[in-house]
């Protein structure tokens, strides 16, 4: 029934989801920092024993901050903003609420699940698609799960037409769902061989250059239907909410949309130029990929748009800052992966830190400073308190800052140089370097992203401490802010 | 349109679903049978190499080495002939990696031996001096799973159609069958390493991972094709 009185929204779900992501971003940041210091300092392999080395703890660190910190920030928002989108609370359906916690509690299941795996070495050895066989059952279900919450709301809401924030967690719903299931399809060894060997154990279905090309389907578009597609979803909605400005342009938000939805999955393959491949389709993974620019930039250019005539407030709230920069991050990646992508430049960059250095700008430039800056916005109206200090925020955004430059500079130049010497040869023909001379060379470069793994990490503690005294000690709001999140 | 479809969630989410599911298969389908098929004289891996494989994957060999040769000289003088999609028919996964923190293993057996292995994992300075790669010494006491591999080859021979010998079947008693013949592999690499650790090991009946991974990187290159007869 429609009553002009207020809702009252339940953020019950929100702020389990916002725990999980500040705690999983800590470790996942962790890990990354350690293993960062490792490539510079390799004693540091031996602290764990086994289970310590850099190969070990490198997908630990990967599937933490993606499944961990990243998809626990997808849900928090979720359930803060679909709520509010949709004007519908989580309370009036007791079905709702009951998926959302069994969904949270087998999410915590599958996470502690998937770090003891791994440390023990059960790994399917596909890049962000580790989990072997049990684990993806339990995760088909999780996601099956947020579907059934997402759609039931959608189904009790009652504002009729969908928000833009909605679109992109419908795609990244339904995206991931399909790359996902299609990419684990697995034949678990023990039921196939008449109960022979370990019951964790499967075989890919698919093989060589095929299982090549649909891992990298999914490991291309997980990075667009985790990192990209519900990011821009939150921007859409916490830019706007956080500055009182209106979105800048709707048709501009219906071309990204669609150009992206359309785009992005054929860019998949140029993570494979000039593998066994065929031609065709390392090509038509090179020009999709230029073309991604247009979506891309799309979004980022309504987002700075929606700021015009109010730039002032670049200067005075942080948030705005965290979430101004963060599409800046966005554009910066977006242009440099289509130069990757490029089939010469691809050449001298494939293999190389340039690639990590690609990633680390848009996951951490863009990913996380727009997760960071959706949950200090959440925070005073989940907790009815003020953010606990706005010159913790400050500083925080200017460590992390430098972290994020430190990083893709210092990985750029490792990159190349790498590149370079790998095709270097001498004036008859022979090659320069022999392999280690190209490694050797690296260290500096190295211990600079090291460095800018201790600020970043140092930045998410400030985050995490700024957080849980908001969560604790910070004054009592009366009412809920409107738009500017109040900060002490 | 693009109102109507804001206010109708199911035909939003079908089409979304339609754009998105578009370019999956255009670009994966029509040479998913031609990729599936070996080069000529291609053989399967023994089972021993693929417990090595599995070490391989275990300790995630991936994050810093790649298999996958790229066709520019400066990579076929380091590494040897480029890489030929039929040479991965019966690699499940496929273990191109995504980064060379280290050099390529695609074609390693045909320039590497396994005393070169055998030092190289327990401190590969001491091979390679300035390598920052760990050195993997619980391999040298961890015992590998070959009985899980064999169960891999049971089943990719029986779903893939991978052409192993009769030997190969499923079940527990064909395992035990089988076992000497994995045993008789392991000691043979084994004999040529001088760990007596391993040595021991091998001749209680157990494969250290280092044996078996061993096998697993000596195959990779020419040993790849069956023996010219």
């Amino acid at each position: 029934m429609q009553s002009n009185a207020a809702l009252e929204y339940d953020y019950t779900i929100a702020k389990l989801y916002t725990y999980t992501a500040i705690l999983f971003g800590f470790v996942g940041m962790l890990i990354g920092t350690l293993i960062a210091a490792q490539l510079a300092f390799p004693d540091l392999n031996y602290l764990l024993g086994e289970y310590g080395t850099f190969s070990r703890l490198r997908p630990l660190h990967t599937n933490v901050v993606i499944y961990g910190f990243t998809v626990s920030g997808i849900f928090a928002t979720f359930y803060y903003l679909a709520q509010r989108v949709l004007k519908v609370s989580m309370a009036e359906s007791k079905f709702v609420m009951f998926i959302a916690k069994l969904q949270f509690f087998l999410y915590l299941v599958a996470a502690t699940a998937l770090v003891v795996t791994e440390l023990m070495g059960y790994t399917q050895s596909k890049e962000y698609a580790q989990m072997e066989w049990p684990l993806d059952l339990l995760i088909v279900v999780i996601w099956v799960l947020w579907g059934i919450a997402m759609f039931a709301l959608i189904g009790i809401r009652r504002e009729k037409a969908l928000y833009i924030s909605m679109w992109y967690f419908i795609a990244c719903f339904l995206g991931v769902a399909m790359l996902y299931l299609f990419n684990n399809m697995a034949v678990p060894t023990y039921f196939a061989s008449g109960g022979v060997g370990s019951i964790m154990h499967s075989v890919s279905m698919y093989s060589g250059t095929n299982d090549a090309l649909v891992q990298w389907w999914w490991g291309h578009n997980a990075v667009a239907f985790v990192f990209t597609v519900p990011i821009v979803g939150m921007i859409y909605y916490f830019l706007p909410k956080e500055s009182g400005q209106s979105v800048y342009s709707y048709k501009l938000s219906l071309l990204s949309f669609w150009g992206l939805m359309f785009v992005y999955l054929w860019a998949g393959s140029h993570h494979l130029l000039w593998s066994t491949v065929p031609d065709w389709m390392q090509t038509m993974g090179s020009i999709f990929s230029v073309v991604l620019i247009l979506p891309s930039w799309g979004s980022a250019i309504n987002m700075l748009l929606t700021m015009k005539g109010e730039w002032n407030q670049l200067t005075d709230n942080p948030l705005i800052k965290f979430m101004v920069l963060a599409s800046t991050f966005y554009m910066l990646s977006t242009l440099e992966g289509p130069i990757q992508a490029v089939k010469s430049v691809n050449a001298i960059a494939h293999f190389t830190d340039w690639i990590p250095g690609h990633v680390h700008d848009g996951v951490l430039g863009w990913v996380a400073f727009m997760i960071m800056a959706a949950l200090f916005h959440m925070a005073p109206r989940m907790f009815k308190r003020e953010i606990f200090s706005k010159n913790l925020i400050e500083a925080q955004f200017w460590i992390q800052t430098t972290a994020v430059v430190l990083y893709f500079t210092s990985m750029w130049i490792a990159g190349i140089t790498q590149g370079m010497m790998w095709r270097a040869v001498d004036e008859y023909g022979n090659l320069m370097y022999s392999f280690i001379d190209t490694v050797t060379v690296l260290h500096p470069y190295y211990a600079i992203r090291a460095l800018s793994g201790v600020l970043f990490l140092t930045g998410f503690v400030m985050f995490a401490y700024n957080m849980i005294k908001t969560m604790t000690s910070a004054k009592e709001l009366t009412e809920e802010p409107q738009f500017r999140s109040p900060m002490a | 349109m693009f109102h109507w479809l804001e206010k109708n969630p199911f035909f939003f989410a079908v089409g979304v679903f339609l754009v998105i599911a578009f370019a999956g298969l255009v670009e994966i389908l029509p040479n998913f049978a031609e990729a599936s098929r070996p080069v000529a004289g291609l053989r399967p891996y023994t089972v021993l190499e693929l417990a090595g494989k599995e070490v391989y994957k275990k300790d995630n060999c991936i994050a810093c080495h790649s298999q996958l040769i790229r066709p520019f000289k400066s990579e076929t003088d380091r590494y040897g002939q480029y890489s030929l999609s039929g040479e991965y028919a019966y690699d499940r996964p496929f273990l191109w990696g995504s980064k060379r923190t280290g050099p390529d293993l695609h074609r390693v057996g045909n320039y590497r031996t396994t005393d070169w292995h055998e030092n190289h994992m327990w401190e590969p300075t001491s091979v390679v001096p300035g390598s920052i790669m760990p050195a993997y010494k619980h391999q040298f006491t961890n015992v590998a799973d070959i009985e899980t591999a064999y169960a891999e080859a049971v089943t990719v021979k029986n779903i893939f159609k991978t052409p192993y010998g009769d030997d190969i079947k499923a079940g527990k008693e064909a395992w035990e069958a089988y076992k000497p013949k994995v045993l008789a592999e392991a000691k043979a690499v084994a004999a040529q390493m001088k760990n007596k650790d391993v040595k021991d090991m091998v001749a209680a009946g157990k494969v250290p991972e280092v044996v078996a991974l061993i096998a697993y990187l000596n195959s990779l290159g020419a040993k790849r094709y069956e023996a010219k007869k």
